[in-house]
């Protein structure tokens, strides 16, 4: 167990400049979470950190080493590849043993903690099956594996779920948030769903064009995002941006979407939001800031009320997201089952104006 | 009404797939029959008296296995040859598969010369060997290597060396490269991970990529003849020192011939599950 410091990154990839300068300092048994599109320099950040990639320049200190020019296998890491990377011709059990047995670890101690490994993993009886004798669940489980019978200061995973199938995925992500708890390794997992981010993760590290967008706890990130992009990559269904215009009107703001949409803001976010009045702003509002009516916190202040026709229903069981359009701009409001009964039903939606979010659209900055 | 008429349309169709299978059967014997001929000819020439081997009309298989064919080989010690022979090419083999494969990891793995050294490293192997073989000899003459075993493996080694380079990067390739990631990560190092995990991955491909690169050395005729003298005459040249000018000697010629070709035939049956793996592999690679 150990702390992971990254300072100043760089890696260059030709021409490509694909990690910016990154500083990351992750304590000790954190479970961090590197997320964002494809080319953002996560997995390469992953792989730096590994030592499967060097680095232009920038520090990389595992506990009180500094690992820049250590080979992969001196820096105490154990990683778990996408495409679990097992050996195809090898028993689970020399799989998992692979690792412990290039350190010239003692037999029994090898035995014994392959044992423990695949009990902890539910895999115990398949230890002597080939990989290609199990199904996409468990060669993951024997990836995971081959990383915990290390004993590794830090465990890197470099996108281990996305080749299985939804169901599966929600359960190994349950798997790893577990294993962590109980072993409580230093972990940097590098993911581009979201979801897998919020949940696993003590702190997610948005990356963005090889750079930290933002970085923090899930849920300080999905409430308070800094900028726009934070704020559209995090949530699902996503939230929806409306170009409007931030207005005094006498001594409240109100933001103006069109002539019969306009959403006073609640008084506590006039002082930071009182240098913006009268400019062009970008109000954010995912499905959750828009509710039915019936059902909602009624009297509290920065609820607003609008009458919105509902043009598209997707019905998800468990709720029923609501398309409308505010001044040409599709908006999802979450609504319970019966709150409309078809489309084209116009209803009242209440907005949580204390939550929505509100970007200069300039900067792209949340204000 | 006939009586194939007659017969339910079921019975008709499994007939009709009999005759297909024993028609299919039938043609697979004639073609196995052509190739084998000229084979078992050979065999049995060598195993012939010469008055046998000369009657006409021809003596199909002889009255008993003679070994004197063999004996003579053996007295006059030109059996040697073949012994020169699998000297050669095994040690070429192994010499050749050794640096090829780490030759072809380096070109894999690590972009060694970027895209266009490694066709140019196979285009080595489609020169001509008659049109380098006189040059090769003035240096061979020069370095006092002709008729040396030394100079006839390094020439063998050095000719399948471009063959094998390019054949075992296509199988390296074919590696996916997180399993050697892997390997690295848990603690092997860059040579550890080549034993470990590359070459049981490209087991197949080794073989028989081994088993063409002996087959080549085993066979070459143009360069041991050259190259060679008295000392270390491989087996193909020494077949023609039985052809005369006068006569030919069919029976030593037979006989040499299956010597030479019975490790061969050895080579391909021990390895031939490797080998239809390997082959079929690189097929599909292109």
């Amino acid at each position: 167990m150990a702390r992971l410091k990254l300072s100043g990154i760089e890696k260059f990839y030709g021409a490509v400049h694909a990690v910016r300068g990154v500083d990351l300092d992750i304590a000790q048994g954190e479970f961090a979470v590197l997320v964002g599109p494809s080319g953002c320099g996560k997995s390469t950040l992953l792989r730096c950190i590994a030592g499967l990639e060097e680095v232009d320049a920038g520090s990389i200190e595992i506990g009180e080493r500094e690992v820049n020019d250590m080979r992969p296998r001196d820096r105490d890491i154990a990683m778990v590849f996408q495409n679990y990377a097992l050996y195809p011709y090898m028993s689970v059990f020399d799989n998992i043993a692979f690792g412990l047995r290039a350190r010239k670890t003692p037999k029994p101690e090898i035995e014994r903690r392959v044992r423990d490994a695949a009990e902890m993993l539910d895999i115990l009886p398949l230890l002597e099956r080939l990989p290609r004798q199990l199904s996409g669940g468990q060669r993951q489980r024997v990836a995971i594996g081959r990383a915990i019978v290390r004993q590794a200061q830090v465990f890197l995973f470099d996108e281990p779920l996305s080749n299985l199938d939804a169901q599966l995925r929600d359960e190994m992500r349950t798997e790893i948030k577990r294993l962590h708890q109980e072993i409580g390794q230093t972990m940097v997992y590098v993911t581009h769903d979201q979801i897998e981010a919020m949940t696993l993760a003590d702190r997610i590290v948005l990356l963005r064009d090889g750079l930290i967008e933002q970085q923090g706890a899930p849920l300080d990130l999905f409430e308070q995002p800094a900028t726009r992009f934070v704020a559209r990559f995090l949530g699902s269904p996503p939230i929806t941006f409306i170009p409007a215009r931030l207005e005094r009107d006498g001594g409240a703001l109100a933001v103006r979407c069109a002539e019969d949409a306009v959403l006073p803001l609640p008084s506590e976010r006039h002082g930071k939001l009182d240098p913006y009045a009268n400019r062009n702003v970008l109000l954010g509002l995912r499905p959750e800031h828009v509710t039915g009516v019936s059902h909602g916190t009624g009297g509290r202040g920065g609820l607003v009320r609008l009458s919105v026709v509902i043009d598209l229903l997707q019905p998800t069981g468990s709720r029923l997201y609501g398309a409308f359009r505010v001044a040409e701009t599709e908006v999802l409001a979450e609504l319970q089952a019966h709150d409309v009964e078809r489309p084209g039903d116009r209803i009242e939606v209440q907005i949580d104006m204390n939550r929505a979010i509100l970007v200069d659209p300039q900067s792209e900055r949340v204000i | 009404m006939s009586a194939a008429a007659a017969m339910p349309a079921a019975a008709r169709r499994s007939r009709r797939k009999a005759m297909r299978l024993y028609g299919r059967l039938a043609c697979a014997l004639v073609v196995t029959a052509l190739f084998l001929f000229p084979i078992y000819w050979l065999f049995m020439i060598a195993f012939k008296t010469p008055e046998e081997i000369f009657a006409s009309p021809p003596v199909w298989y002889p009255a008993s296995l003679q070994l004197g064919n063999f004996e003579v080989l053996f007295k006059d010690g030109d059996a040697v040859t073949v012994w020169n022979s699998l000297f050669v090419a095994t040690t070429s083999t192994v010499l050749a598969m050794f640096f090829g494969t780490i030759a072809a990891y380096s070109l894999a793995r690590f972009r060694t010369g970027g895209e266009n050294l490694a066709l140019w490293i196979i285009s080595q192997r489609m020169i001509p060997p008659i049109a380098i073989v006189f040059p090769l000899f003035l240096l061979y003459v020069f370095l006092g290597w002709v008729d040396t075993f030394h100079g006839l493996i390094l020439l063998y080694t050095a000719f399948n060396l471009p063959y094998v380079i390019w054949m075992m990067r296509g199988y390296i390739e074919d590696v996916p490269l997180e399993l050697e990631e892997s390997a690295l990560v848990d603690g092997c190092s860059r040579w550890e991970t080549l034993i470990k995990v590359v070459f049981p991955m490209v087991r197949n491909g080794l073989f028989a990529t081994a088993v063409f690169t002996f087959v080549f050395a085993w066979n070459d005729f143009i360069f041991a003849l050259i190259m060679t003298r008295n000392e270390v005459t491989t087996y193909p040249v020494q077949v023609t020192h039985y052809f005369g000018a006068q006569s030919n000697f069919w029976a030593k010629i037979a006989a040499m011939s299956v010597l030479g070709t019975v490790p061969i035939f050895v080579a391909v049956a021990f390895l031939q599950r490797y080998l239809v793996r390997g082959i079929s592999l690189g097929a599909v690679k292109g």
